[in-house]
């Protein structure tokens, strides 16, 4: 059984004007260590796939296995960088990576705990910032809090839902090399859910596309052939780039107007 | 003279100048009995100028009396905030304590002060106690249904946070329920000690108590009209720095 395993996920949300099916039966297996990118278009149920997957959603039909065990709930196993950052506005940069570091090192003695959250702070380059609050940082900044948060879960599984969507786009390229040395240096099986082509091929091993909702599916993973380190200025002239860009969005494109 | 000085200090005292003329006017042609300013301030520029003295129980200067009265208020406020602040965090956070209380809630908010004193009265059988648990009793609704909505409007994003590192209860109520809610809460005091404020003059009327709303009850009693006026301003002019002062405190929880 692979490391994470999911079948046939479906999820649908009851409104006022009936029944919307947003996930119509998942697919999803990924192997310990490596790196999955979910591209699809805005509203085609991204949020709501990783929702499943952290547990903040129950599905309502479908299965996730992780490690072997059946994930029911939210847990730090499955550690989350949320699209709105979702810091917490009353704590500094050093007490929200600290909460998630003390939620799960509990047995340790708080002299390892504090050192496991400057490590985190000195990761993403924050330990000037580390006692100030977040709405005194950039939006850059606040991201890599939340990714120093997402790692201070020590998870078995890192879910990025659109981490950099929210940021300019040399912030954005910035934190992408940044994510890439963070991901060689701790490496850890992550799911990476991203409605950009270009970010999903440049930080991913396999990328699965999203096909438009309702009811939305998984198609056919595309394996990225391209050598690490990857090079942002090179890689677009390979043609294992190419051939994987053209793939991704002749997928997109066609189940678009297939919906 | 620049536009903000125009603004700050020449409009507001022109204002000022309007109200004292109409006042005049009023007290010399339709209203005999109502002191002109001039009047009063030569009837209460004792109890101003002297604001300590103390000739006996229910004579002395506005500066003592607006103490009993700040006292007595204090004593009431903090009692709706020690009630009304977990009722408030009850209510947000359970729904079966809502299902439970709300509906009391709602039905206890609008009853008037002087609806509670002569209960208040009964109770305990004595003045003191009483004005304070009637200050209490009216004061804590702000706080009790701001910090319920406090409470309820806490964004879901935050909750997830501690959902995911799977925070104990305690934790999760200290780390983010508490502090999420806490500007909502502070609003919550800030409207309480304003309705505090307003119960003391019908509560100290009504038990006679020394304060400034017993010396104003007293004053009309002993027809010394002026006097009323004096502690009109006086109420005024507290309430006003209550209101200021706990708008500064709350906008310091607001910047968190």
């Amino acid at each position: 059984m692979p490391f994470l395993d999911v079948r046939g996920l479906e999820k649908s949300y009851v409104g006022r004007r009936g029944t919307t099916r947003v996930l119509g039966g998942v697919d999803l297996a990924v192997d310990e260590g490596e790196f999955v990118a979910v591209v699809g278009y805005s509203g085609s149920g991204k949020t709501t796939l990783i929702s499943l997957l952290a547990g903040l959603l129950p599905p309502d039909r479908g299965e996730i296995t992780l490690d072997g065990a059946r994930v029911e709930g939210p847990g730090p196993e499955r550690g989350i960088v949320f699209q709105q950052y979702s810091l917490l506005p009353w704590m500094t940069v050093y007490e929200n990576v600290a909460l998630a570091v003390d939620a799960v090192n509990a047995g340790k003695s708080t002299a390892e705990r504090r050192r496991l959250t400057e490590d985190l702070i000195g990761l993403v380059n924050l330990t000037p910032a580390r006692d100030k609050r977040p709405r005194e940082l950039s939006g850059g900044m606040r991201q890599r809090v939340a990714v120093a948060r997402g790692l201070g879960m020590a998870p078995k599984l890192l879910l990025m839902d659109e981490p950099f969507s929210a940021l300019d786009a040399l912030t954005r390229a910035t934190l992408q090399d940044e994510l890439t040395r963070i991901w060689g240096e701790r490496c850890c099986t992550v799911i990476l859910i991203t409605n950009d082509v270009d970010e999903a091929i440049l930080l991913a091993d396999r990328i699965y596309p999203l096909t438009p909702g309702p009811g939305a599916v998984l198609g056919a993973p595309i394996e990225v052939g391209l050598p690490r380190p990857r090079s942002r200025r090179h890689m677009s002239l390979t043609p294992a780039y190419q051939k994987a860009r053209l793939a991704l969005v002749e997928f997109l494109r066609s189940a678009k107007r297939s919906a | 003279m620049s536009p903000a000085t125009i603004k700050r200090i020449v409009l507001p005292g022109l204002g000022l100048a309007i109200v004292l003329v109409l006042w005049t006017v009023i007290s010399q042609t339709v209203a005999h009995d109502l002191p002109s300013p001039a009047r009063t301030w030569a009837e209460s520029r004792r109890y101003v100028l002297e604001p300590f003295f103390k000739d006996g129980e229910m004579n002395q200067g506005i500066g003592r009396l607006a103490f009993y009265s700040l006292v007595r208020v204090g004593k009431g406020f903090a009692l709706a905030l020690l009630i009304g602040t977990p009722i408030g965090f009850l209510l947000g956070l359970s729904k079966t304590f809502h299902a439970s209380f709300d509906p009391i809630v709602q039905f206890l908010r609008p009853i008037s002060p002087l609806a509670w004193l002569p209960l208040g009265l009964v109770i305990f059988q004595k003045s003191e106690p009483a004005a304070v648990f009637t200050i209490a009793l009216c004061a804590m609704w702000p706080t009790v249904i701001n910090t319920a909505m406090g409470v309820r409007s806490i964004s879901q994003d935050y909750l997830n946070v501690g959902r995911v590192l799977k925070l104990p209860r305690w934790k999760m109520l200290t780390k983010i329920i508490v502090p999420a809610t806490l500007p909502y809460v502070f609003t919550g005091y800030r409207l309480s000690l304003g309705l505090a404020w307003l119960v003391i003059v019908a509560s100290e009327m009504l038990t006679g108590t020394p304060g400034v709303g017993g010396f104003l009850w007293q004053e009309y009693n002993s027809l010394v009209y002026s006097h009323i006026i004096l502690s009109v301003i006086t109420i005024g002019a507290i309430g006003l720095f209550l209101d200021r002062l706990m708008s500064l405190v709350e906008a310091r929880v607001k910047a968190g």
